[in-house]
């Protein structure tokens, strides 16, 4: 029978202190945050994964991660964080199901049922607080076994006075937070649609895009109504992948190798769940997380500080509605610049040159992951034809989707 | 805001009260529906199930013979590396009879549930599955059990096509 080796259970990983003043001089009283990212890895990207059930996608995901790390999960990882939600698996205490496949059977793991980036925090607070000095974060999205989605995303408006008015898709509230956006910035329809031809066009380079397209803006404002104003082509469709992350302390990851990319800063934040009492037209919820991931991680002009991002556009009008919440375009500027190709893969700021979720697909909970996935092989270099020439400086941005208000944001370089 | 409470005001309402709509009751039934997919592993192990047989995969590091099947050693942490059929005999590991449905109702038939190490595959690998032409008060920890299956057309490659564990 196997030993488990748990010699490592009870060490803690000592924690550089930092002196009164050094401390003081940190804008905010955040500490300086360096986490590395030292591994990564991945699995389907495919509407569909019928050979292989959820564990054994994860499974593929996070043997490439480790391998990517040079870490063995059985020895060198002292945390494992999953991010998933029952509803989606179909499986109640789902997080019960996660350790074989992850090398995490008798090791400490948890889920966060929130999307990947909080699931990055989360690693980040272990390894901060010298619990863990190497972390592991995994979210994936195995839609193509849901028959029907919109049934657990309308399940999430409240159940007694939300739920059962309406017999309709779950993307009402998209419509209408889209319809207040346009009305309140002054945007330009059109803008909205821009933003789906800029994804799915960048899409077509990304090896992982599923629904890349060449297509005009005509195309996309004539594609049938989901939600008025919210078109099909606006809308992004969920796709199947596992994403794993392996993490370390700033000192164990200058030990594990060269292309270590760097979490400098991470926020995350919740509006009201009441829908009728958010602010339609604005992201407060980005705003909040942005603003702390931008001190944490000492960003002074979001504008001019990146050289590339990595936005939620889950639908079209949200990757607008983010980029002004982050500050990356003043108000109700985001869609002219849009238009006009300063986000464009060779623009000023490239935007989702990925494709983003409405170019690539929309991965449930480990959308962030995604996200995040995009920028580490952009600042490692290794994006292909995706490439953005010089890239240092990357913000990647989540969020959790109907009926949530839910954001996350995290600073990274290399 | 709590407080000690001595005595309730009012008065029950009644299950006609709600029916007739006297009060807000809210009825949803939440039908989430799923098609998972099995998998390399269970797929494969069904398949067999309907040939009549067990399948495990065997992991050449620790040498364990894994059942139910999985394509990776969750101990070893690599993938498994062969198929080997394995007996459909063995050991109860461990049982329980169970007095109550899933609706809080008293059975009349208790339903008899075990662990059975399968003769074949590694020490503690087993199968949860019921007992069956078996006196509850002979049931124990250590009797040997043999799988009695459903006839070859009744099957359709799932764990019920062994109807359930009987002793030898």
């Amino acid at each position: 029978m196997w030993n488990a080796t748990n010699s490592d259970a009870v060490t803690i990983f000592p924690r550089k202190s930092y002196s009164k003043q050094f401390i003081a001089d940190f804008p905010d009283g955040f500490l300086p945050f360096q986490i590395g990212i030292v591994g990564v890895g991945y699995a389907g990207f495919d509407s569909m994964t019928p050979g292989l059930s959820t564990r054994e996608l994860m499974f593929e995901a996070a043997t490439r991660a480790y391998e990517d790390a040079g870490v063995d999960p059985r020895k060198d990882v002292q945390s494992f964080v999953c991010c998933t939600e029952d509803f989606w698996e179909g499986i109640s205490i789902t997080d019960e199901y996660m350790p074989d496949q992850l090398g995490a059977v008798l090791r400490p793991l948890c889920t966060i049922s929130s999307d990947g980036i909080i699931g990055l925090a989360t690693a980040c607070m272990h390894i901060m607080s010298g619990i863990a000095d190497v972390a592991v974060v995994e979210s994936h999205s195995k839609i193509s076994d849901v028959v029907n989605p919109d049934e657990i995303a309308s399940f999430g408006y409240d159940p007694i006075y939300t739920h059962h008015h309406f017999d309709a898709d779950p993307r009402f509230l998209a419509g209408m937070e889209m319809a207040r956006y346009l009305k309140e910035t002054g945007t330009k329809r059109e803008y909205c649609a821009q933003v789906a031809v800029k994804n799915k066009k960048n899409a077509l380079s990304n090896s992982r895009g599923v629904h890349g397209a060449d297509i005009d803006k005509g195309i996309v404002m004539n594609s049938q109504i989901a939600a008025s104003p919210l078109t099909e082509l606006e809308s992004s469709k969920g796709i199947d992948a596992s994403i794993v992350f392996v993490l370390a302390s700033a000192q164990k990851a200058r030990k594990l190798g060269d292309q270590t990319v760097w979490i400098k800063g991470i926020g995350w934040s919740s509006d009201t769940p009441v829908v009728e009492d958010r602010d339609f037209a604005r992201s407060e919820y980005v705003e909040q997380a942005a603003g702390r991931a931008y001190k944490m991680a000492n960003v002074k002009s979001p504008a001019s500080y990146f050289d590339l991002a990595e936005v939620d556009d889950t639908y079209s009008y949200k990757e607008l509605q983010s980029l002004e919440a982050m500050k990356l375009a003043s108000k109700g500027k985001a869609g002219k610049m849009v238009d006009t190709g300063s986000f464009d893969a060779d623009g000023r700021l490239p935007v989702n040159a990925s494709g983003g979720s409405l170019g690539v697909g929309h991965l449930l909970e480990a959308t962030g992951l995604h996200r995040t996935l995009e920028a580490v092989m952009q600042l490692r270099g290794q994006a292909g034809r995706l490439q953005v020439p010089r890239a240092k400086k990357a913000l990647v941005q989540s969020w959790r989707g109907i009926p949530t208000a839910t954001g996350a944001v995290a600073v990274l370089g290399n | 805001m709590s407080q000690k409470i001595t005595s309730y005001q009012g008065r029950e309402i009644t299950p006609d009260e709600v029916k007739e709509g006297k009060y807000l009751d809210i009825v949803y039934k939440f039908e989430p529906k799923y098609s998972w997919a099995a998998g390399v592993a269970i797929s494969r192990f069904l398949t067999e199930l309907k040939d009549g047989k067990i399948v495990a995969r065997k992991c050449y590091k620790c040498e364990r013979i894994l059942v139910p099947p999985r394509m990776y050693c969750e101990q070893c942490y690599r993938p498994t590396d062969e198929w080997v059929q394995v007996k459909d005999t063995g050991t109860v590991n461990t049982f329980s009879i169970s007095h109550v449905g899933t609706d809080a109702r008293r059975l009349k038939t208790p339903i008899l549930v075990a662990v059975v190490d399968i003769d074949g595959a590694s020490p503690g690998m087993g199968i949860l599955h019921n007992l069956g032409e078996v006196e509850r008060s002979k049931i124990s920890v250590g009797m040997k059990v043999q799988a009695v299956w459903k006839g070859s057309e009744e099957r359709q490659g799932a764990i019920t096509d062994i109807r359930y564990f009987k002793p030898i």
